[in-house]
């Protein structure tokens, strides 16, 4: 599973341009696959049919990551930009980007600041492709950029920019290995653009009009030095969402992880999230309303170009996720 | 006045804050009836439109044997204030609809309220001002309409509560450029109504002139999934700020340079295949464009894009100076650049624009 | 249908957003005998179907008959358990509860088994002098349900709902004080417009929804007009009360009558039958302009397909969001009456009396 990690996490894929990691994910897929579409925003849903008797079941995770837009290219060939999703200008300065096509820029502050103390604004930041002009600069106004870092795996723990969700389109792609039977009708959906307007999760279960949805995503810990109090902790099993800021979880949802996790001695935590929120969210207003959960894989470091879980965590959330879809 | 500055100054000086769009309603369905198939207006005050095609119906493995839906979008509301109270000496107390700049009112001339009332919006004297005073930006909630009541009775007989106030400008020819109010978005309902007006295009036209844009995009939101198309694109007035400033690391739009396509906004990031589009046939022909800077303002294709199972969704704009204040300016050029973009491109999609790699 | 006891006992009953079984269970009892048919909405709001008789006066034949839609939301706001420390709960809130009215709060933790607990914080004597008029920040509020650390590490734990404990108290002049009144009040009102129906013959199919969720995102409505797709619908909640603190223009006086808005959110010609039947069976109300965003579940169902149009009807509340939520019994006597009114009114036809402004051709 590290080396599907590994290729998940180093494809290029920002919210609105998604074709690179859909191909990537579609390849490994597609053999697993009963049926395979590409709904009309982008998301790639992928169907394995159950023996019957069963529930619809979709399983979501989102496959663009945040990433920088250029918004213009000076005489010089500078590059200015904004963000795509929630990137704070504390993680940029001394970064690097690469774009669609692989270049690679170096993102560089103005010297001439007022406080030069204070976090710069994005208005301040550019990034320096080595272009000698405008005319000779290889991208522009639109074209979009994520970050770059290698993937490390030290003990346990795995680090790499995009974890957030690359590591829960893991997550599903292993699940649908590992998927001998079910009863129930599954939809895996690697779903576009949840970091931005979470667009693409909402109009693929429209299409599907599940029974319950599952979104399974990354969430903060309460395990690091002066953070924000939290329950959850990195390696401790992977979390039962109870409520974020977007959306109280469905009991029905919640209490078949948690029962699940109990029944086949899975580790599992619970979670409230007091900031940020999850493609579930969305999903539960779809229509009438789906019965809507989360099951998140605890990460440090979220939105910066080191995110950090934990592969015991990301194993225990396949196997719980198995244990969800084999019982009927 | 040319023919298409006509009909850009009767949208513009109609009257239509978000919720009450009537008179612009009017305005429109003067303009389109003739030139389409079927209209109606929506439980919302949507007026919807449909010009049907003339492809057979396409045997493309992505048509399912339909023609392609193709929905055009351009709001008719405008942003103004509403009357929440009456002081007892005679005064209005008024709440925006929409996003009003409060450093615009004071000296405002207004009309309140169906039978266009002229109300005036003005402030302390310079005068009387205490120390620091004349630095601060008066709130609405400070502020009130002068209709010329003498009393509290009188000003709520003439304007009740509920009463809409729009900003009084008339339109004026300066010469290759237009002032008036109201641009965001009379300038697409210009555009849309002028591409309605012509030819048929081989795929099914379903246009929507939208309601209440500016209170959150309602309209568009009840309008997309009536249509259901396979693809959409909204139509705008946009921000120019191409004004002097001390710096300008991303420019956002500039009046002359041709219309603008939005590849991303707050409200959603639009479909790279409409991109393409647009800016290969705008290459081709030689037809000026512009992007607007990304990740700035929101559009109705913040609610298109989410219908149903989706839309594929893109912003065409003509870039305005002086949006969301009671004058605006934007170019004749910019806005003939627009309509003839926006039909060239229409007349070259089809199913094959909507594959995927 | 007495007023002030059902409004005592829907504003004691618990049903924080997300988890309203309690009051939804209290009211399915309430209405059973009024209604027709009910179920349970995907995420658990009450949809109660009361038919009508269609215009030819026979409930059988014309089918479908035109559907109005009442939605008041039966969630209230509350408290929810992050985590536990040495026996002391930490907590976050559910819907939009206000923390500078939590201290010294008697609440009730809904653990293995409810415990009663109170809303703790340090004392203000050995607090810096620049702490003691801050309004203590989530960080610093903590629940203490008095067991030793043990005991709460195996009773409590994190997800766990606690709810504000607080019986209803009467005021003077039918003023009544409580928690939950919003939207509660509202609830009771449609219950009392329910009771006036029964036996009323009616064109419209009325179908009276208990939403959930209000607090947290006008989920309930959202999900519930997506399934109930009616053709014409009424909100009713509460909206500000006037007292001192309270802008003028923002508020109403308690005992004077409901409030019905006016604005994008809602259709005029709605409205203005509202206002009729108001002024017919003289009852008096305020109108309420709300320039855009009116914060109800009206947002929601206005939206929803191919849109709705929509009116709201709302009860002036003092201190909303606190557990001392003031309102006039009157007050909800008169919005039940004046839906009742209107629903008996409504002609078969009525749908046509909403067109637009203009001639419509084509379709």
């Amino acid at each position: 599973m590290r080396e599907l990690i590994r290729k998940l996490v180093g494809t290029h894929g920002p919210s609105g341009v998604e074709d690179q990691i859909r191909a990537v994910i579609r390849a490994e897929v597609e053999p697993l696959a009963d049926e395979l579409r590409v709904d009309p925003l982008g998301s790639l849903v992928v169907r394995k049919r159950g023996g019957g008797g069963g529930q619809r079941i979709l399983l979501d995770a989102h496959m663009d990551e945040i990433g920088v837009m250029v918004t213009y290219v000076d005489e010089k060939g500078f590059v200015r930009f904004t963000r795509i999703g929630g990137v704070n200008p504390l993680n940029c300065v001394g970064g690097r980007v690469a774009f669609a096509d692989g270049t690679v820029g170096v993102i560089a502050v103005e010297e001439k600041r007022e406080d030069t103390k204070k976090v710069p604004r994005f208005e301040q930041l550019y990034i320096d492709v080595g272009a000698t002009s405008g005319d000779d600069c290889p991208v522009g106004v639109g074209d979009a950029a994520v970050f770059v870092r290698p993937f490390l795996a030290q003990g346990t723990r795995l680090i790499s920019k995009a974890m957030d969700d690359r590591i829960g389109c893991a997550v599903l792609v292993e699940t649908l290995r590992r998927l001998e039977h079910t009863p129930h009708d599954v939809y895996f959906v690697f779903s576009v653009q949840e970091e931005t307007t979470l667009s693409g999760a909402r109009t693929s279960t429209y299409g599907i009009e599940p029974d319950l949805a599952i979104a399974v995503d990354v969430t903060g810990t309460g395990d690091t030095p002066e953070c924000r109090p939290m329950a959850v902790k990195l390696g401790q099993g992977p979390a039962v969402k109870v409520q974020d800021r977007g959306m109280i979880a469905h009991p029905l949802v919640r209490d078949l992880l948690v029962r699940r996790a109990k029944e086949a001695n899975v580790p599992y935590q619970l979670e409230v999230l007091e900031y940020g929120t999850t493609n579930a969210a969305a999903m539960q207003l779809v229509r009438a309303g789906v019965p809507s959960g989360c099951l998140s894989i605890p990460c440090r470091y979220i939105h910066t170009p080191s995110e950090m879980v934990d592969e015991e965590d990301v194993e225990h959330s396949v196997q719980l996720l198995l244990e969800v879809l084999q019982a009927a | 006045m040319i023919l298409k500055a006509l009909l850009l100054k009767a949208l513009s000086e109609a009257v239509g804050v978000s919720g009450d769009e009537g008179s612009v309603r009017a305005v429109v369905i003067e303009a389109v009836r003739e030139h389409v198939d079927e209209l109606k207006v929506d439980a919302l005050g949507n007026v919807l439109v449909f010009k049907r095609g003339t492809d057979e119906p396409s045997a493309s493995p992505e048509s399912g044997g339909q023609r392609l839906r193709v929905m055009l979008d351009a709001h008719m509301d405008e942003i103004g204030l509403m009357v929440v109270g009456h002081d007892s000496d005679g005064f209005l107390r008024v709440r925006a609809v929409g996003g009003i700049d409060p450093r615009l009112l004071p000296g405002t001339l207004l009309q309140v309220g169906p039978e266009r009332i002229p109300g005036v919006i003005g402030v302390k004297p310079i005068h009387l001002l205490e120390e620091g005073e004349g630095q601060k930006v008066p709130q609405l909630k400070d502020l009130v309409v002068d209709i010329g009541a003498a009393s509290k009775d009188e000003a709520s007989k003439l304007a009740p509560l509920g009463t809409y106030a729009a900003f009084a400008t008339q339109f004026r020819e300066i010469g290759p450029t237009v002032s008036g109010k109201a641009f965001d978005d009379r300038a697409g309902c210009a555009v849309l109504v002028e591409l309605l007006k012509g030819d048929r295009f081989g795929f099914d036209l379903h246009a929507a002139f939208t309601v209440q844009e500016e209170v959150g995009l309602r309209g568009a939101r009840v309008a997309a999934y009536a249509i259901a198309p396979d693809c959409a694109f909204a139509l705008e007035g946009t921000i120019a700020d191409d004004i002097p400033k001390d710096k300008d690391a991303s420019p956002t739009t500039a009046l002359g340079k041709g219309p603008a396509i939005t590849v991303m906004d707050r409200s959603f990031i639009a479909d790279r295949r409409l991109v393409r589009l647009l800016t290969d046939t705008a290459r081709e022909l030689k037809i000026p464009y512009q992007f607007k800077q990304p990740g700035i303002g929101g559009t109705d294709a913040g609610a298109l894009h989410l219908a149903r199972q989706g839309v594929p969704s893109v912003t065409v704009a003509v870039p305005c100076r002086y949006i969301h204040s009671p004058v605006a300016l934007l170019s004749m050029d910019d806005f003939e650049n627009t309509v003839q973009l926006m039909r060239q491109a229409l007349s070259r999609i089809t199913w094959r624009t909507l594959r995927r790699n | 249908m007495e007023v002030i006891p059902l409004l005592k006992q829907l504003s004691e009953a618990n049903g924080i957003a997300g988890y309203e079984e309690p009051v939804r269970e209290l009211l399915r009892q309430k209405w059973q005998p009024f209604v027709d048919e009910m179920r349970e909405g995907k995420l658990g709001s009450l949809i109660a179907l009361k038919k009508g008789t269609g215009a030819d006066g026979s409930a059988a034949r014309q089918v479908p008959r035109p559907k109005l839609m009442l939605a008041a939301h039966m969630d209230e706001i509350g408290l929810m358990v992050t985590g536990v420390e040495k026996g002391f709960l930490r907590v976050a809130r559910v819907g939009g509860t206000d923390r500078r009215v939590l201290l010294g709060l008697e609440v009730v933790v809904h653990g293995r088994r409810d415990l009663p607990g109170i809303v703790a914080t340090r004392p203000p004597h050995v607090l810096p002098e620049e702490e003691r008029n801050e309004v203590v920040p989530w960080d610093k509020l903590f629940v203490d349900v008095g067991l030793p650390a043990e005991e709460v590490e195996q009773l409590v734990a994190v997800g766990d709902l606690i709810s504000i404990r607080r019986e209803m108290v009467e005021l003077k002049n039918r003023r009544v004080a409580g928690k939950a009144m919003d939207d509660r009040a509202c609830v009771a009102a449609v219950t009392l417009a329910l009771d006036q129906l029964a036996g009323v013959r009616h064109a419209w199919d009325v179908f009276a929804v208990a939403t959930v969720q209000e607090e947290s995102g006008l989920k309930g409505a959202i999900t519930a007009a997506y399934g109930v797709a009616p053709d014409l619908a009424v909100a009713l909640d509460v909206t500000f009360g006037k007292h001192p603190g309270v802008s003028e223009v923002d508020a109403f006086p308690l005992g004077e009558g409901p409030a019905i808005g006016v604005g994008p959110n809602f259709h005029p010609a709605l409205v203005a039958r509202l206002k009729e039947v108001a002024e017919i069976h003289e009852i008096p109300v305020h109108i309420e302009p709300i320039p855009g965003h009116s914060g109800t579940d009206a947002w929601a169902i206005q939206v929803s397909r191919e849109g709705v149009p929509t009116g709201l009807i709302s009860v002036p509340i003092r201190y909303m969001h606190q557990p001392v939520e003031t309102l006039a019994a009157q007050d909800v006597e008169r919005v039940g009456r004046l839906l009742a009114a209107f629903i008996a009114g409504l002609e078969a036809d009525f749908l046509d009396r909403l067109a637009w402004d203009t001639t419509v051709e084509g379709e």
